[in-house]
């Protein structure tokens, strides 16, 4: 109700504690063609949804190698992702040149948050507009990330952001305890897959970061239809909504 | 009175470069030295700072530690902002204006770039302290440059920079001939300059990639 009185500095609290900046911020990353990640013990996947801004145009990269070691997709405004990737770029570079040693990934996911916090206390600046997930790899083992405008961050298994990441997270959710984690990426990102509009990048312990070539993700993808369509013969039809055969819109989606 | 701090100090050594038609070898002893005594027997003062780039650099080796440190940090980012690796003649042009920005407190390192050009053919570059560089067919630094120049402009015959049209600076030798000579260089090197021995370091750059070779030089 009060929302338009507060809302136009990021420096003005709303009667309810709430900084209304930061949150249109966040609805920015909603708004971003969905990006997912999962991690194991020992790898981390990333994949992207490629939106093209027309059919004439190439599609968005959405997929950053920071480091041999970490890499990020990013979802809502990219070029604010693409800024943000370079600082990552910089900090890996600095810390390796001083320790040659790679940056924990924990603590560049700080130093990216502090970065971002900056920005919710200026009068004269805006959050950054977008949402990153941070694969990586330390000593510690396989690390998912999730940093957002409000300079917050949140470790996690598996997530998604952007648009229809709901769909996503849910499938995510319910599968919580199963391996194998480069099947379900494939369907967790829920539409149409084909390897033109899709990006999916991996680390992992003796594997740098890497974005997997587009002919290997259309292997993948075909393998995992052949899979899909194999065990919804065999049990029949009740499997349909557990499938989340990547042919057709996940159920979900209906909402 | 007394003697002011003095922030050089000079490792010894001796490096050498050339270029052939589809390779390049780069060479440098691995003795590194302080006055009078030797630090150790097994110091590399080769670099490989892209797939087809490799530095050799001798003189103050903490100095030159922190130039391929350097160097590497700024190739890294370039990888990052054009999607591919700096071709040797970029990376001659970078290390160049490297030295140049410590003109007024150089890097104590005299350096050779040795690699394949964006042809596929070989080619090395030199350099002295403060960033003054030339393509060339060959080349030699170090403490024992002085000994091997003369051989090499023998053997090698490199073209005269001045002639017109220009002449290629690559040498017609074969890949197994050009080790040889390097090898021999560094023998002869060895027997008069103390600074140089122990063992020589061959990194032969070619379309296949980067091989290494180490072969035992005098100890005394």
């Amino acid at each position: 109700m009060f929302r338009n009185q507060y809302d136009t500095d990021v420096t003005t609290w709303s009667p309810a504690g709430r900084l209304f900046q930061v949150e249109y911020a966040m609805e920015a990353v909603k708004q971003g063609s969905a990006a997912v990640g999962l991690r194991s013990r020992t790898h981390v996947v990333l994949a992207t949804v490629n939106k093209a801004a027309s059919d004439l145009s190439s599609h968005q990269r959405k997929v950053f190698k920071i480091d041999d070691h970490v890499g990020v997709a990013i979802a809502g405004l990219t070029a604010d992702g693409r800024v943000l990737s370079r600082y990552l770029r910089n900090e890996c570079i600095n810390h390796s040149f001083v320790y040659e040693a790679p940056l924990p990934v924990g603590r560049l996911v700080v130093r990216l948050a502090d970065k971002a916090q900056v920005c919710t206390q200026r009068s004269w600046k805006r959050p950054y507009g977008v949402g990153l997930l941070v694969a990586g790899l330390d000593e510690l083992g396989a690390h998912l990330y999730y940093n957002c405008p409000s300079g917050n961050y949140f470790e996690y298994q598996a997530f998604a952001i952007g648009s229809r990441s709901q769909a996503a997270k849910t499938y995510l959710e319910r599968r919580a305890d199963k391996g194998r984690p480069l099947r379900h990426q494939g369907d967790a990102a829920g539409e149409k897959l084909t390897s033109s509009i899709c990006t999916v990048a991996i680390v992992g312990i003796g594997e740098p970061f890497h974005i997997i070539s587009e002919q290997a993700v259309q292997e993948m993808v075909d393998a995992l239809e052949t899979r899909e369509e194999a065990t919804a013969e065999q049990s029949g039809g009740d499997m349909q909504d557990e499938s989340g055969n990547p042919d057709a819109a996940a159920p979900m989606e209906e909402i | 009175m007394g003697s002011r701090f003095n922030p050089y100090d000079n490792n010894g050594g001796t490096c050498v470069a050339i270029a052939g038609v589809d390779y390049c070898v780069v060479a440098a002893d691995t003795r590194m030295s302080t006055g009078y005594s030797i630090l150790t027997r097994d110091y590399s003062k080769i670099c490989q700072l892209a797939d087809k780039s490799v530095l050799a650099s001798s003189g103050f080796q903490a100095d030159v530690k922190a130039l391929q440190k350097n160097l590497s940090a700024k190739h890294l980012i370039y990888q990052h902002q054009h999607n591919k690796q700096m071709s040797c003649p970029a990376m001659a042009q970078l290390l160049s204006n490297t030295l140049y920005y410590k003109r007024f407190f150089p890097y104590y390192a005299f350096n050779v770039l040795g690699g394949l050009d964006s042809e596929g053919k070989g080619c090395v570059f030199t350099y002295d302290a403060v960033g003054s560089y030339e393509r060339v067919g060959y080349s030699t630094q170090g403490t024992g440059s002085t000994l091997i120049i003369p051989v090499l402009d023998n053997q090698l015959k490199s073209p005269s920079p001045l002639l017109l049209p220009a002449k290629d600076a690559v040498t017609p030798l074969s890949e197994g001939e050009a080790v040889d000579l390097v090898k021999d260089v560094f023998a002869s090197a060895t027997e008069r300059d103390i600074y140089t021995g122990d063992q020589v370091e061959i990194v032969i750059i070619n379309a296949s990639g980067i091989k290494r070779e180490y072969v035992q030089l005098r100890r005394d």
